[in-house]
Formats: structure tokens, C-alpha cells, sequence
């Protein structure tokens, strides 16, 4: 690999940039192609396939006109907002991190968010509506409510689903999340599009300490992430 | 966003991070990256290693089984300063050393890091 490479690669990753790097196996040659960035001087089948590697987020070697290529995906880190700076979240946070996931914890109750609760991840005190319009969620976003609080919840879970994220789970049991399913029809949302969210929220593992609940919430987001790239 | 209180998660940092780093401190690199697998493989397509002259390195492409392998087809690389592809297969008695116990087959390209 050429410095100039690697130096293109690692400054696109620094601005959460997607990008294909292309290697053609036998000779060497690189291309480091940047989403929305300037002409990397792919030709352009090769160039088609790379952009398609990315969107399906998936690595492979393809063979073009008799050269074989090896197409490197690389998008930024999936993210995970969690909306409510509880207990649960206390222990979700690390666990999503191993996983590679770009954290962000919002919860506009100060006192719950504080340095000591949640080091090494971003938070927000801005409302959770507010907070999550600001960050543009994509297909690569997860959501988790887990205040209970119709409140903070809802306007999150609203904005979570004008979106395209993959995971939306919400904490609550059957009888609150029935009556949240009330709430958020009454104000006007399709039960298809009530349909995404994940509640009781986590795979059911039997989960009862905080941290078992997180365990199976972040079990049950990478699988609907598996399962779609699967499918 | 509240940007008062940010900070970024780091954890260990990519291993093309840690090339750069490396090559910037004047150490010869190279970078091995996951380019196929077939059945059961530990690490999928994408993974990524890099190494040194010395054999040190970050990073995985099996869960240990072909690391040792691959570092040294590195090493070569760094010193002809040609790219490889290298393939693993089930393991036999043979090639032990760098046979995948899973059974699967992997196949990974060694590449030195050039200025």
C-alpha cells in the first residue's frame, strides 16, 4: 500500500467519510474511492461495484474485465443513540462499544448524565426529539428508549421512525408499550410503521439485572443488522 | 449536541492507524487484510493485521491459527516490497503450523506499506 493511500483512507475515516478501497491483486495498484469525494480514476464498472460493496456494507473480490479486485468497504462505525441515561444504559454503553458501535447517550435530566456514569462516550442533554433530528439517522443508526417516560420516549420514538435506522427497541412491558402504541397512533403514526419498534425490547434471554437486559438488547439489534445484510 | 462534555470512545485503535503510526516512527510495514473465506473462518472478510520487520503486530486475520504465517510472509514482503496472496486451507498434518482447525479456508493478501 502507498503512503498516499493509506494517508487518503485514514483522513476519510477521520470524517466519517465511506469509501471503497480497491486493490487490484496481481499488480498492487490501489484506488481509494470516497463517497461524494473527488474522481478516484476508477473506470467506471469497477467504480459501480465498489459503490455497490458500500452500500451493502459487504467486502468481496470481483473479477472485471479478466483483473480480479479486491473491493474493501469501509463505512463509518454503526451508531447507537440511547435514549435515557439509566441504569441499563450504564451497562449497554460498554458492550456496544466493544461491538464497534459510535455511542451516544441523550437524556436532558442533567443529573443523570454525568461524566462518572458515562465516560468515554458522547452525551446530549438536548431533548431527545431535538438531539436525534440533529444527528441525521441512517440505515447504519440504532435507537434505544429506556426511560419509561412517555415524555422523553415518544418524542424520541417519533423521530426514530421518520428514519430509516435499522433497530428501533423501546423498554417497557407489554401493558406500557400497549399504551405507548395508543399514544403514538393517536398522534397520528401507522401501526405499519409502529410495527418497527422493537418492544418488550431485547431477545428473550430470561434477562433480569440491568445488565442481562442490555445483553439481550444488544444481542437482538445485531441480529436484525445480521439478518439484514443475510437477507 | 451538548459538545461540553464530548469525548470519542477509543477503543484499540485500526490497525491502519497503527501502520501509519509505525511507518511514520520508520518501521518497515506491511498490512494483511481477510480478501475471502469459505465455511467457518474466525474473522471475516476485511479483517486486518499489520506487522513490523521485527514480527511484532495488531490486529487478527484467524483466531490465531495462521497469524504466525502470515507474519512471516509480512516480513518477506516488507523485504521484497511485492504484495502477495496467500491461501489457508483445513488444516493437515503437513502444514499444521498454519492450518485452520475450523476447516475453513481463508485467503489473505500481505502487502508492505510503501512511502
Amino acid at each position: 500500500m502507498n503512503r498516499s493511500v493509506l494517508h487518503a483512507v485514514l483522513e476519510a475515516r477521520a470524517h466519517q467519510r465511506p469509501l471503497v478501497l480497491v486493490t487490484e491483486l496481481d499488480s498492487g495498484r490501489q484506488w481509494a474511492e470516497i463517497r461524494g469525494g473527488p474522481a478516484s480514476g476508477l473506470a467506471a464498472d469497477l467504480r459501480d461495484a465498489a459503490l455497490a460493496a458500500l452500500s451493502r456494507d459487504r467486502s468481496a473480490v470481483v473479477e472485471i474485465a479478466g483483473a480480479r479486485y479486491f473491493l474493501h468497504a469501509m463505512n463509518p462505525p454503526l451508531r447507537l443513540f440511547v435514549v435515557g441515561a439509566v441504569h441499563i444504559a450504564q451497562a449497554l454503553v460498554p458492550m456496544a462499544s466493544l461491538l464497534g458501535y459510535a455511542v451516544t447517550v441523550i437524556d436532558p435530566r442533567r443529573a443523570f448524565v454525568t461524566g462518572e456514569r458515562f465516560s468515554g462516550v458522547k452525551v446530549s442533554t438536548d431533548w431527545p426529539d431535538d438531539a436525534l433530528a440533529a444527528v441525521g439517522l441512517d440505515a447504519r443508526s440504532a435507537v434505544v428508549t429506556l426511560t419509561h417516560d412517555p415524555k422523553l420516549d415518544d418524542p424520541a420514538l417519533r423521530v426514530a421512525l421518520a428514519s430509516p435506522a435499522f433497530y428501533i427497541g423501546s423498554l417497557g412491558s407489554r401493558r406500557t408499550h400497549g399504551r405507548r402504541i395508543e399514544r403514538l397512533a393517536t398522534a397520528g403514526l401507522t401501526q405499519e410503521a409502529l410495527a418497527r419498534i422493537h418492544a418488550p425490547i431485547g431477545l428473550d434471554i430470561g434477562a433480569v439485572s440491568p445488565a442481562e437486559i442490555a445483553a439481550s438488547i444488544v444481542a437482538e439489534f445485531t441480529l436484525v443488522l445480521r439478518a439484514r445484510a443475510e437477507g | 449536541m451538548d459538545d461540553s462534555e464530548l469525548a470519542v470512545n477509543e477503543p484499540d485503535p485500526d490497525p491502519l492507524t497503527t501502520a501509519e503510526r509505525w511507518r511514520g516512527e520508520g518501521r518497515g510495514v506491511a498490512i494483511a487484510t481477510v480478501i475471502a473465506t469459505w465455511g467457518s473462518s474466525p474473522r471475516p472478510v476485511g479483517s486486518q493485521l499489520v506487522l513490523d520487520k521485527e514480527g511484532r503486530f495488531a490486529g487478527s486475520v484467524s483466531g490465531g491459527c495462521i497469524e504466525g504465517a502470515v507474519i512471516a510472509q509480512g516480513i518477506e514482503a516488507i523485504r521484497d516490497r511485492k504484495p502477495r496472496t496467500l491461501d489457508f486451507g483445513v488444516s493437515n498434518e503437513q502444514a499444521w503450523e498454519v492450518g485452520l482447525t475450523c476447516g475453513g479456508k481463508v485467503q489473505v493478501y500481505v502487502e508492505p506499506v510503501e512511502d
